[in-house]
């Protein structure tokens, strides 16, 4: 099973190709993103990072191989993740950039 | 006068990553910094002393850069032991400065307000002044001083601007100051939540978005990130590195070689007791000597990492490789300690620092020394010149060239397969999270580069030259001790015990291929591969094998040594742990004797199988 998004109109950040806009309307690790970590830690960890309720963010660039990892622009800073850790935050994109 | 005055003021900087934090602490310190770990942790702890303008003493300790204080790496629990004054063996700092980069606050400030929780005094060094200048960036200082409670001092650590007032600031605060009470814990993701609300509300408020905001980054990155265009500038950078390393490197090697013959040479004259004369120069000398061989390669890897490192690129190269280290179960980062790798190991090893995952670390130090080091080189280049013919093979390539390319190539694939097996076999778990801040790009300050070049090469030298030294010695000893009978016709190192280990090892290496004498060569040559070179020549007589005895000894391979048996050595130093320094830096950088062991076994299992494998193919071949 995997894990959807609370809001219909939101997507996962780990769906957006460069281009795309949008702001973080929740940030919710799950078992399909954590990976070696608990849930709670990779939360904290994101949040750390600014990956928190409200950023905008920007994807920007993308690997060649699998089209990972990503590098976002968020808010002032860039940030470079994987996909899988992308997944535990979700956006509402512009419906330009989407 | 009063015991204020004379006690020092303990200064610690906290910050998060590419804030400048480094260079402050140079700014701060200049030259008068030492490097030490901290006890039973292998995280560096950094400290520097400098005089206040009031002549109190201020001891300054740079911690690792952090975005919380809640700990996930042994060097972010360093800093939040250190900030907390829970470090064993450590005083608690009298006054904390959080640097801060003023073009990217919003994290720092959430850092700062954790900061405030703990009770001790700080300052905030608002960091990359010139740069928020230059972009427009307005920031009300008083009154963002005043919403975090701190004295707020902008800075540009790399003009040294701003430095001598935030160090009157923090003098002063830490005086009039008591520590207050530590009310922090840790906090759980609705505190941090709530933190990035404040420090968006404070942000909002006391600081004004750029007129003029940085665009160079992102154009930039459009080419250094594209994901072709990126990789094939990338390969472009570590081939350049390479180049450099093995065409500048060499006149400078040369001229430490010649250094260390000259010095053995007066050493001979002088001393005349025999046995002294041969622990310095055949021990000492010629061993340091044989390491320190490697320093202008070293010195030539670091300056570049470092370019890379302040430049903003490190971050962009890990990105780019991430996938491709990734399938062999290693972290981006990793591709730092093995291009540092194909210089030599120790440092390689050392620099596996940059990652903060333990298992993806000891991934990386497992697999370093399967590259290519330089210590290699005279051993291949001897075998080959002497037993594979120099002729061109498919039209244009030089067929001793194609089996020097071709034992590179072996070492890296094997260590990117020993890392894809050692991920399978020790850590079945799934990977650690890849996630890291892009620093916007800068160009690096000359004077920045060249302070943290001399320190990290003032700690190679310290660390390597503290596991190598005794190692030389002992085997000097094992090559030198028991002396040969009266009379006796053969090589002294025949009858001494590193010989009698040699002989005694024999049989064993007989099926590989090995006859007495590569055999007898493994024994010192455990002390630096290169050092089997000169123990042939010693073996077969034939004098200095830098000089003219160089190509006496090859003759003497090319007519005694069959093809498969020289195949079969060079196999062999592809995987062989033959390097006891490098055994010593992995325990040092692991902590104890579990790693170096799995390492030596692992990789000498490796070389028997494949020296094994290449002599009875090559027999079969004919080329026996
Ligand atoms: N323009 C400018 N560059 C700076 C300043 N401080 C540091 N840098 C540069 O920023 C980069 C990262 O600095 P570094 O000290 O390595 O950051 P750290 O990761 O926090 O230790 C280097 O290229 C420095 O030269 C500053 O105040 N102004």
């Amino acid at each position: 099973m995997t894990h959807t998004q609370s809001d219909p109109s939101a997507r996962f950040l780990s769906e957006g190709a460069p281009g795309a806009r949008g702001v973080i309307v929740r940030v919710h690790p799950h078992d399909d993103a954590r990976g070696a970590l608990t849930v709670e830690e990779l939360e904290r960890r994101l949040l750390e990072l600014g990956f928190v309720e409200g950023a905008q963010v920007e994807v920007l660039h993308e690997g060649l191989f699998g089209r990972d990892p990503m590098a976002v622009k968020l808010d002032d800073m860039r940030v470079a993740l994987r996909r899988r850790e992308a997944r535990a935050v979700e956006v509402k994109y512009d419906e330009a950039g989407a | 006068m009063t015991e204020a005055v004379l006690s020092p003021t303990r200064m610690a900087l906290v910050g998060n990553p590419n804030t400048g934090k480094t260079a402050l602490f140079n700014a701060l310190t200049g030259s008068r910094q030492k490097v030490a770990n901290y006890a039973g942790v292998t995280v560096e702890r950094k400290e520097g002393t400098l005089t206040a303008p009031s002549g109190r003493t201020i001891n300054v300790l740079d911690l690792p850069g952090t975005y919380s204080l809640r700990a996930r790496s042994p060097d972010e629990a360093v800093t939040r032991d250190a900030v907390l004054g829970r470090l064993a063996g450590e005083t608690p700092p009298d006054v904390i400065v959080c640097v801060a980069d003023a073009t990217n606050l919003r994290l720092v400030l959430r850092l700062a307000l954790e900061l405030k929780q703990v009770g001790r005094p700080f300052v905030l060094a608002l960091n990359m002044y010139d740069i928020a200048q230059r972009q427009g960036l307005r920031i009300d200082v008083e009154g963002l001083s005043k919403a975090i409670g701190a004295p707020i001092v902008a800075t540009v650590a790399t003009r040294k601007r701003g430095v001598d007032d935030l160090v009157a600031q923090a003098e002063a605060l830490a005086l009039s100051t008591p520590p207050g009470e530590n009310t922090w814990r840790e906090p759980d993701a609705e505190e941090i939540r709530a933190a990035h609300a404040q420090s968006q509300r404070i942000m909002k408020a006391f600081v004004r978005p750029p007129e003029r905001p940085d665009t160079v980054t992102a154009k930039v990155d459009a080419l250094l990130l594209h994901p072709v265009a990126g990789l094939v500038i990338l390969s472009t950078i570590m081939f350049v590195i390479f180049q450099a390393v093995f065409s500048w490197a060499t006149p400078l090697a040369d001229g430490i070689d010649a250094g260390f013959a000259l010095l053995g040479e007066l050493v001979g004259q002088v001393v005349t007791h025999d046995l002294l004369r041969s622990l310095l120069v055949d021990g000492l000398i010629a061993g340091v000597g044989s390491v320190l061989v490697f320093l202008p390669q070293i010195i030539i890897v670091f300056f570049f990492i470092l370019l890379l490192e302040d430049s903003g690129y490190m971050a962009r190269a890990a990105f780019l490789l991430d996938r491709l280290m990734g399938v062999a179960g290693l972290h981006g980062r990793a591709f730092i300690p093995l291009l540092s790798s194909h210089a030599c190991a120790i440092p390689g090893i050392m620099s596996a620092r940059v990652i903060d995952q333990k298992h993806d670390r000891l991934t990386t130090i497992l697999i370093a020394p399967l590259m290519t080091c330089s210590a290699r080189l005279p051993v291949y280049t001897l075998i080959i010149s002497a037993l594979i013919p120099s002729r061109t093979v498919a039209g244009f390539v030089n067929l001793q060239g194609l089996v020097m390319f071709g034992l590179y190539a072996t070492g890296l694939v094997s260590g990117l397969i020993v890392a894809f097996v050692i991920r399978r076999v020790f850590w079945r778990s799934a990977s650690e999270p890849f996630m890291m801040e892009m620093p916007t790009y800068k160009a690096p300050e000359a004077r920045n580069v060249l302070l943290n070049l001399w320190q990290r090469v003032a700690i190679f030298m310290s660390r390597a030259g503290r596991i190598i030294m005794p190692l030389m010695v002992l085997v000097w000893a094992l090559a030198t001790f028991p002396y040969p009978p009266e009379g006796a016709t053969g090589p002294a190192i025949d009858y001494s015990l590193a010989g009698m280990m040699g002989h005694a090892i024999e049989p064993l290496l007989r099926p590989i291929g090995f006859n007495w004498e590569m055999s007898i060569a493994l024994i010192p040559g455990m002390a630096a591969r290169e050092v089997a070179v000169a123990t042939l020549g010693t073996i077969y007589s034939v004098g200095d094998v830098d000089g003219a005895g160089g190509a006496v000894l090859q003759q003497i391979v090319a007519s005694q040594w069959s093809l498969a048996s020289g195949l079969a050595f060079l196999a062999w130093y592809v995987f062989a742990p033959q390097c006891v320094a490098t055994l010593g830096v992995v325990k040092r950088e692991t902590n104890g004797w579990l790693w170096p062991g799995v390492m030596f076994v692992y990789m000498f299992a490796l070389a028997y199988g494949a020296a094994f494998v290449v002599y009875r193919t090559a027999v079969a071949l004919g080329w026996g």
